[in-house]
């Protein structure tokens, strides 16, 4: 006992790992949020007038709501007033960077240590990066060779710029700016993110993928995703991001839509290790996302993956409209918390098309004094006739003072749905850790396998090089927490 | 007016009349239950636990309340709160939710409560059977109150029968408290057989002492709007509660049911299963949560929901959630909605069944579960009787009635 007591300690004052910050010259606009804030980011980005009326019926409803309180967290009263919402690192060069030189080479240093291959020196990787630190996109790779597939792969920005009959078509149109109040603030404030989209019949040659990284103090990060893909199309996205250790809390809220058409097939992938906090619990991001995808067409394919390592409190529910016939739809998540984590997420399966199917996979693992909820909604409409849903929701406890719950709802509408919903909270099995210990596997290494096992069901759906980072990951949260 | 403003008129007018056919232990805690109604009025469907009811719109109708006294046969265990021979006041509105609308409204208007009493070590060997009969002349609202103080020791066994003998509309609330001291045991049985002009709130209070067991079964076999809510505690150690509940909708009727099992203690376990089967537009709704509290150790919980939609219009809602803040614990919950076995079906109509007779045979397969779960003999075999009528539309009246004969 004293001995996994003594690894605990070890593992709880292990450092996060991504935890620096990078001393690069930083535009950052004036603390507060009103009118003039949201027409000056519009302004900065040179926004067509369509866009900045967007942003202000955003913030205009987003002032009659209050911050919700419903999830099973502690949210702090977050003060809206004293952060900045625009922080730009690259704002010596006024055009944006043309080419890797231009790039402030601090700027560079930051995701060389971070692991991003941002040179196309590192094309074996084979993976194309769109990364955003603070407000802005800082660089995009393989541009070229993706644009000769007609594949649009571009900071949110840039697209709004270069095709704006894309943005206005979809921006919106899946997650509305009404939607909730995170996403009226992100509506009103997203300052950069990807954009991607994939014509018809074309299956993307690559991974696509989106580093997210606050830097500066005192700013929140909006980032807004778009992704559309045509008929017959595929494309696996990843998505990862970090932030500097700080005292306060950080607010990240961003927002994620992605259209599926006809026969399409589209991949998300997130591994996020924004800064959780440090052992107190002080400091950390707070991430309140939304993300929904919206399966238009027939026969339309959404898999989400998340493995959620980081954040102080993590609030989102990745979600899936089937609104194809025959559509199917995938949640598959790993979310661990340790310390004084919170996380409050899961996902929303609704069926509204028929012979709609849904898989829902979430492993839960919490440590030290953390709280983590699985929250999840599958709802079959009227119309939705052989609808489909398996959810499986499993939480793992490790110590003694930290709490695993599940809240599943199901509404159904239909009586030819079959929906199934199970789920477990138990420890790591004694007689698993006694046989491994029986043939000299340490008790630390014996809970490093046994939630490695657990979660594989999950890290196996993602693609490979995240895998590893996950599985990672995974070992540095958790191994030996067994108390 | 707001439905809320009418009862808090009608307890400005007649608070003194309850009062006076009151006593003074019910009367103690009844203007400050009435305050807490005042302020919180009925819940939206915003408050969580009646997401999937829509109280302000049941209590909405003009209804005249019922305030005829409660009859007693003579009988061992059984007492009207009145002249009950322990004191009721360390009991009475004890571990009732104060906060909750439906048990302070109840608290603020029930005029006569029952107190059901078995005294220490001693074994009531006949079952104490509470028939409740809702008769009136025009729309009535009936407010009951039961107390169940199980001593150390004790067993029982309480059903507690739910009949509606004229065609009215038909408003209740009710709440029950049960007190299972240590080494007791008890099996408590509520049936609810009225009709679709019928709407029912039931809370019930369930507070176990160490090494105790306590038995709850919730059958609804008919009626129009059904609201129950069960609040367990488990406060010592090595107690068990096995909650148990059948709902079977038709026509527009509407079953919530609404349960929480508080582990508070180390070395308990739970089980619940509850299955619903619903058919023409009928609703079905289930929200089971099981809490464990920090250093509640060793729990076992199983909580499992299944339920039949039968019927295109029909809907159902299941939320089962669990809670746990204890690391050396094994919960579990299982919730399925799903449609009849089709190869079932086939293998039956092959063997020349018919096909609604299959499908009346396997829904009765489906609810047959809950019923094994039925202790009480007699009761039982009534019940699987009764479950087979429903479904083949057979029960309109309540077969075993003396006033519908």
């Amino acid at each position: 006992m004293s001995e996994s007591n003594e690894f605990v300690r070890q593992v709880a004052e292990k450092k996060y790992e991504f935890g620096f910050t990078t001393d690069v010259h930083t535009e950052i606009i004036e603390k507060g949020l009103n009118e003039d804030v949201v027409r000056l980011i519009s302004q900065k980005k040179g926004e067509p007038e369509w866009l900045l009326q967007f942003r202000l019926d955003a913030y205009r409803y987003w002032l009659t709501q209050t911050q919700p309180s419903w999830a099973h967290v502690h949210l702090p009263e977050i003060d809206y007033q004293a952060m900045s919402y625009y922080a730009d690192p690259t704002a010596k060069s006024k055009e944006g960077p043309k080419s890797l030189d231009e790039i402030d080479p601090e700027l560079m240093k930051t995701f060389d240590k971070l692991g991003i291959p941002l040179e196309e020196r590192l094309a074996l990787s084979g993976t194309a990066v769109d990364a955003v630190m603070d407000s802005v996109s800082v660089k995009t790779t393989f541009k070229e060779k993706l644009s000769e597939k007609g594949i649009i792969f571009c900071s949110i920005s840039e697209a709004v710029r270069e095709h704006p009959d894309l943005v206005k078509q979809y921006l919106g149109s899946v997650v509305p700016p009404k939607d909730n109040y995170f996403a009226a603030l992100n509506s009103a404030v997203f300052s950069d993110g990807s954009f991607v989209y994939i014509p018809k019949n074309t299956r993307c040659p690559m991974e696509l993928s989106t580093y997210f990284r606050i830097n500066a103090r005192n700013t929140g990060q909006f980032e807004r995703t778009l992704i559309v893909c045509d008929e017959g199309s595929y494309v696996s996205y990843l998505e990862g991001c970090t932030a500097p250790m700080r005292d306060e809390n950080q607010l990240h809220a961003a927002i994620v839509e992605i259209v599926v058409m006809d026969n399409a097939e589209v991949k998300y992938s997130t591994v996020q290790n924004w800064y959780p906090g440090d052992a107190e619990g002080r400091g950390g991001v707070l991430n309140l996302v939304t993300k929904r995808g919206d399966l238009r067409g027939v026969n339309s394919k959404l898999s989400w993956t998340q493995v959620e390592t980081g954040s102080a409190i993590t609030w989102k529910y990745p979600s899936c409209i089937l609104r194809g016939d025959g559509s199917q739809a995938e949640f598959y998540s790993v979310a661990v918390t340790n310390n004084h984590q919170e996380a409050d997420t899961g996902t929303k399966m609704i069926h509204l098309g028929r012979n709609t199917r849904s898989t829902i996979i979430s492993k839960g693992i919490s440590a030290g004094k953390s709280q983590n909820s699985y929250r999840g909604l599958v709802r079959v409409g009227k119309h939705a006739d052989g609808a489909r849903n398996y959810s499986s929701c499993d939480s793992l406890l490790l110590g003694n003072e930290c709490g695993a719950h599940t809240f599943p709802y199901m509404d159904i509408h239909n009586n030819t749905a079959t929906v199934e919903h199970e789920a477990t909270t138990s420890k790591i099995n004694e007689d698993q850790l006694f046989y491994c210990n029986q043939r000299g596997i340490s008790t630390e290494e014996a809970v490093g396998l046994i939630v490695n096992g657990y979660a594989k069901e999950v890290i196996n759906k993602l693609p490979m090089e995240f895998a590893v980072e996950a599985q990672k990951l995974l070992s540095v949260s958790l191994e030996g927490t067994v108390g | 007016m707001t439905s809320e403003q009418q009862y808090i008129e009608l307890y400005s007018e007649a608070s003194e009349l309850i009062k006076s056919k009151s006593c003074n232990v019910m009367n103690a805690v009844r203007d400050e239950a009435f305050g807490i109604f005042r302020q919180t009025g009925f819940p939206s469907k915003k408050v969580e636990r009646y997401k999937y009811t829509d109280v302000d719109a049941a209590f909405a109708p003009n209804y005249g309340i019922s305030l005829s006294p409660l009859t007693i046969k003579p009988s061992a265990y059984i007492y009207n709160l009145k002249d009950a021979p322990v004191d009721a006041t360390p009991y009475y509105h004890q571990i009732a939710d104060h906060a909750d609308a439906i048990t302070a409204l109840n608290t603020a208007l029930v005029h006569d409560a029952l107190f059901i009493h078995v005294p220490r070590n001693q074994r009531a060997e006949d079952p104490i059977v509470v028939d409740y009969w809702l008769r009136g002349t025009a729309a009535t609202m009936m407010n009951r109150r039961i107390l169940i103080v199980i001593e150390q020791g004790a067993e029982a066994t309480v059903i507690i029968t739910d009949h509606a003998a004229d065609k009215q509309r038909f408003l209740t609330t009710q709440v029950i408290e049960v007190f299972c001291h240590d080494n007791a045991h008890l099996d408590l049985y509520e049936i609810e057989e009225t009709t679709p002009l019928c709407s029912r709130f039931s809370n019930v209070y369930i507070h176990q002492g160490r090494d105790c067991s306590v038995k709850h079964n919730s059958i609804t076999l008919t009626g129009g709007q059904t609201r129950n809510l069960c609040d367990v505690y488990l406060q010592g150690e090595n107690s068990d509660i096995t909650l148990n509940g059948c709902a079977i909708g038709s026509g527009t009727q509407r079953i919530d049911n609404n349960t929480l099992i508080r582990h508070e203690a180390p070395h308990c376990t739970s089980q619940e299963l509850y299955k619903y089967v619903v058919d023409d537009k009928s609703v079905g709704a289930f929200a089971g949560k099981i809490y464990v509290a920090p250093n509640a150790q060793h729990i076992t919980s199983q909580e499992t929901n299944a339920n039949l939609c039968a019927s295109p219009e029909a809907r159902m809602y299941t939320q089962p959630m669990l809670e746990i803040y204890a690391d050396d614990v094994k919960c579990a919950h299982g919730s399925t909605v799903g449609v009849m076995d089709e190869s079932a079906l086939f293998y039956m109509r092959q063997r020349g069944i018919p096909e609604p007779e299959a499908r009346t045979l396997l829904k009765n397969a489906f609810m047959g579960q809950v019923i094994d779960q039925i202790k009480f003999e007699p009761l039982r075999q009534k019940l699987y009787v009764k479950v087979e009528k429903r479904f083949r539309g057979q029960l309109d009246k309540c077969d075993d009635c003396r006033l519908c004969k």
